[in-house]
């Protein structure tokens, strides 16, 4: 009985694990896209807002990478679907011997890096137009053209695999049957294949859309200057990134859910319908005669009333009374910053004058040395001085519009808070490998004082 | 309109192997013939040489007198019924009828309008608005044919299409099909390795094996006097016993065998009596022409045996016996006309038939137990 309930809680605590991983870094960095604070991130929580939904409809280069991803992946679709169905079709009809070869040859592309893939279209294409002496601003030096090109070598190759699996269950005796019956191939391609392989095609377009959408290595050898999300989002990274990232993360993740749900009900709808048929078949029940509108069905007008007032509910929790909580964070930030500085200045103060007495004594011993004196003014805990008491008056900078981005780095708080209170700074997360950079600690560290830094350092 | 099929000296190959040897076949316009053969013996392989899905490597294939030789399956006046029926899921039931009309550019009325007599010609009415798959395996059989005939082809050729119904459902598409080709008029082409389909629909039957045509006659004369020992062992039940023939005299023939002396029927074949005094032979009698011996009848063969065992089958019984010096198990039917076998397994008795009943061929490959 025990070792029972004892494998059934490692089963759940397994499972839970399992799904914690899957799905924590999508919770944590869909939470941060409503956290006020300007860097993404869940603790501390400051105040719940959609107010980086707000920025990022305003971020014009971000959505113009936007636009173009969706561009390039449209043509991406274009290309690469009839590429990979051509491919599929050719696989059926080739000869048996040859069959393993061509299936190597043409599923490479998928095995070959994206950066390889990259810089072998950039090259290839350039070689061309020089070929043609063609001038910097013609179709072989033009982005999109390239990054559609370079996306579909391997792409292609995905849809192909897609249509082959499609394939491999059509009856090729049904084509035999369109052909006996006086259909030309044209015909029999147009009217019983096609149809058959309209699913297949539906989710080719799709794989082929999302796998162009999310592509980085491919695209950002051949955009050359045009930018799409990915090399955006890659170079805000690079110069410091805000919440609104993550909320272009959550309305992605809501629209691809969305989709899925909406699929899935279509999906148990055609069941239904075959399971239906089955049972007229077997005479079991009369055909009904009229079939629902799909726009009738229960389970999309329920989705659709869910995202709609999960919609509703965020925009009127996100906007109302946000600045009252803003401005009272503000002033709680403030007091506290207050508070640290009074204590850090008191504690300096003390280890100034600790110190003094024994640099004295020092300089006594060195002043018999020469040559040094430059050096010891550069560890001198005087040289920190200065700037620990020059931020005090700098708090109200942050409410300054433009430069909240490099307030948490440069916030006085980051300097406050582990100078003083040494004991919070593990418990923050996300911000310790920006922090440590500008750390006060590491100033702190080097002018001598070492007492209470092993407690600091060991949490980070 | 209906046509002719002729096959010359047609031959099949696959690299070395050979799916049809030297056929020759001539099939009368408007007649219903079969195919009959067990699988792999090159039937289909025949048939897809004359809808055009393949070339033969040698000899001709003539429709109506035409020669079929680079003329697509698509072109030639023949319609093809599949083993699986290959209708297309994706389309309704009437559309399916009119397929063949649609790809000649028929309008959509017209169609309909097609489709529906062809409905009403397989007792399918009202029917044409549902989709394939809610179909039964018989009526989807009857749509199958449906969709052939309207293609309006000079010859149907039919690929076992009976082969994945039931019992009865097969029992009673046999006098359908068999009806409806008498409606139509057309030439029936039809393979099947079950010969109660071949014996009960055809006007001729072709028994084939390892891409062989063995013979070629009506339903009667394949049963009653085949012509080659394939054809004694695979159509219907028999018993054999090889020995030597002693004497060959008109169109009979004796044979002496380990279990006893035998006469039979010497079976001509291409206006030849195949059997002379010297040969090897085997002699085949039916169960059903085999009888108890009561002593005051004589017969022409008589063997001894004993009973081994005894089975009911309804409508008559099956009695197994051991003959002296005979290596297989021979068995015997009789009619049940409501009186039992009459002997109890073990005993010893004597069973025999006419001459007339039995028929002595020479050695040759037989078909698979």
């Amino acid at each position: 009985m025990t070792s029972d309930r004892i494998r059934k809680f490692f089963v759940l605590f397994f499972v839970c694990g399992f799904f914690l991983y899957l799905f924590g870094p999508l919770i944590i960095m869909g939470l941060t896209a409503f956290n006020s604070s300007a860097f993404p991130r869940v603790a501390p929580w400051e105040c719940f807002t959609v107010e980086w939904f707000d920025v990022l409809s305003n971020d014009t280069r971000l959505l113009t990478g936007l636009r173009n991803s969706f561009l390039i992946g449209f043509g991406v679709v274009l290309f690469a679907v009839p590429l990979g169905l051509a491919g599929a079709l050719m696989l059926t009809q080739v000869r048996e011997r040859v069959r393993p070869w061509y299936y190597t040859i043409v599923i490479s592309p998928i095995l070959v890096p994206g950066v390889v893939l990259g810089i072998s279209t950039l090259l290839f294409w350039d070689r061309i137009g020089v070929m043609f002496g063609a001038s910097r601003d013609s179709l072989f030096y033009n982005g999109f053209f390239l990054t559609i090109i370079g996306q579909s070598t391997f792409i292609a190759a995905y849809t192909m695999l897609v249509f082959i699996s499609r394939l491999q269950r059509f009856d090729s005796a049904q084509e035999e049957a369109a052909l006996d019956l006086g259909a030309t191939h044209v015909q029999t391609f147009r009217k019983i294949l096609l149809p058959f392989l309209k699913p297949a095609i539906a989710s080719a377009a799709v794989l082929a859309f999302l796998a162009s959408f999310e592509n980085y290595n491919t695209t950002v050898f051949t955009a050359i200057s045009t930018s799409t999300l990915t090399t955006v989002l890659a170079s805000k990274v690079r110069y410091g990134i805000d919440p609104s990232i993550s909320a272009l993360a959550v309305s992605i993740v809501v629209l691809t859910v969305l989709g899925a749900a909406i699929h899935e009900v279509f999906k148990r709808r055609e069941e239904a319908e075959a399971r239906q048929a089955g049972l007229v078949a077997a005479g079991v029940m009369e055909r009904k005669s009229t079939q629902k509108q799909w726009f009738l069905e229960p389970a999309l007008i329920m989705i659709l009333l869910v995202f709609i007032a999960g919609l509703g509910t965020a925009f009127f929790a996100g906007t109302m009374g946000v600045e009252e909580c803003k401005v009272a964070v503000r002033e709680q930030k403030r007091i506290e910053t207050q508070k640290r500085i009074e204590e850090l200045q008191q504690r300096q103060q003390a280890e100034r004058a600790a110190q003094q007495a024994a640099e004295e004594a020092r300089r006594v011993e060195r002043s018999q040395r020469t040559g040094t004196e430059n050096f010891n003014s550069i560890f001198s805990s005087d040289n920190l001085q200065p700037q620990a008491g020059d931020t005090a008056p700098a708090t109200p900078q942050s409410e300054r519009a433009g430069t909240e981005n490099f307030n948490s780095i440069f916030d006085t708080q980051n300097l406050q808070q582990q100078s003083g209170q040494q004991e919070e700074a593990p418990a923050r997360t996300g911000t310790e490998n920006f922090n440590s950079i500008f750390d006060t600690q590491n100033l702190q560290q080097q002018s001598g004082q070492s007492e209470g830094q092993s407690g600091g350092q060991s949490g980070q | 309109m209906s046509a002719d099929v002729k096959l010359e000296d047609v031959w099949i190959r696959f690299g070395s192997f050979e799916a049809a040897k030297d056929v020759n076949i001539h099939i009368q316009e408007g007649e219903f013939f079969s195919f009959l053969g067990p699988s792999g013996c090159g039937k289909t392989t025949l048939l897809r040489a004359v809808s055009g899905f393949l070339e033969p490597s040698e000899g001709k294939v003539l429709i109506g007198g035409q020669d079929m030789a680079g003329i697509g399956p698509n072109k030639r006046p023949t319609a093809l019924i599949f083993q699986n029926l290959a209708l297309f899921p994706l389309m309704k039931v009437w559309e399916n009828i009119a397929f063949p009309l649609e790809v000649r550019g028929v309008g959509k009325a017209e169609r309909r309008k097609r489709a529906d007599e062809l409905l009403e010609l397989i007792a399918l009415p009202d029917q044409g608005d549902k989709m394939v798959n809610e179909l039964s395996g018989g009526q989807k059989q009857r749509v199958a044919i449906a969709r052939a005939l309207a293609a309006e082809p000079d010859v149907l050729l039919l690929d076992e299409p009976l082969s994945a119904l039931d019992l009865k459902l097969r029992q009673h598409m046999r006098t359908e099909l068999r009806a409806i080709q008498q409606r139509v008029g057309i030439t029936f082409i039809y393979i099947t390795h079950d010969q109660g389909e071949a014996l009960t629909m055809s006007d001729h039957v072709a028994v084939m094996s390892q891409g062989v045509i063995e013979q070629v006659a009506d339903g009667n004369t394949i049963y009653d006097s085949p012509q080659t020992a394939f054809v004694a062992s695979f159509v219907g039940e028999n018993n054999h016993f090889q020995g030597k023939v002693t004497a060959a005299d008109g169109d009979m023939v004796t044979v002496e065998t380990p279990s006893g002396v035998l006469r039979g029927r010497n079976i001509e074949r291409d206006g030849k009596p195949q059997l002379a005094a010297g040969d090897q032979a085997l002699v085949f009698i039916r169960p059903e022409s085999l009888r108890f011996v009561d002593g005051e009848k004589k017969r022409d063969n008589v063997l001894e045996a004993t009973v081994e065992r005894q089975e009911f089958e309804g409508n008559f019984w099956q009695v197994f016996l051991q003959v002296k010096d005979c290596p297989r198990v021979v068995s015997l039917s009789m009619v049940n006309d409501g009186s039992s076998v009459g002997h109890d397994v073990g005993a010893q008795v004597k069973i025999g038939c006419d001459a007339a009943h039995a028929v002595a061929l020479p050695v040759g490959q037989m078909a698979a137990e």
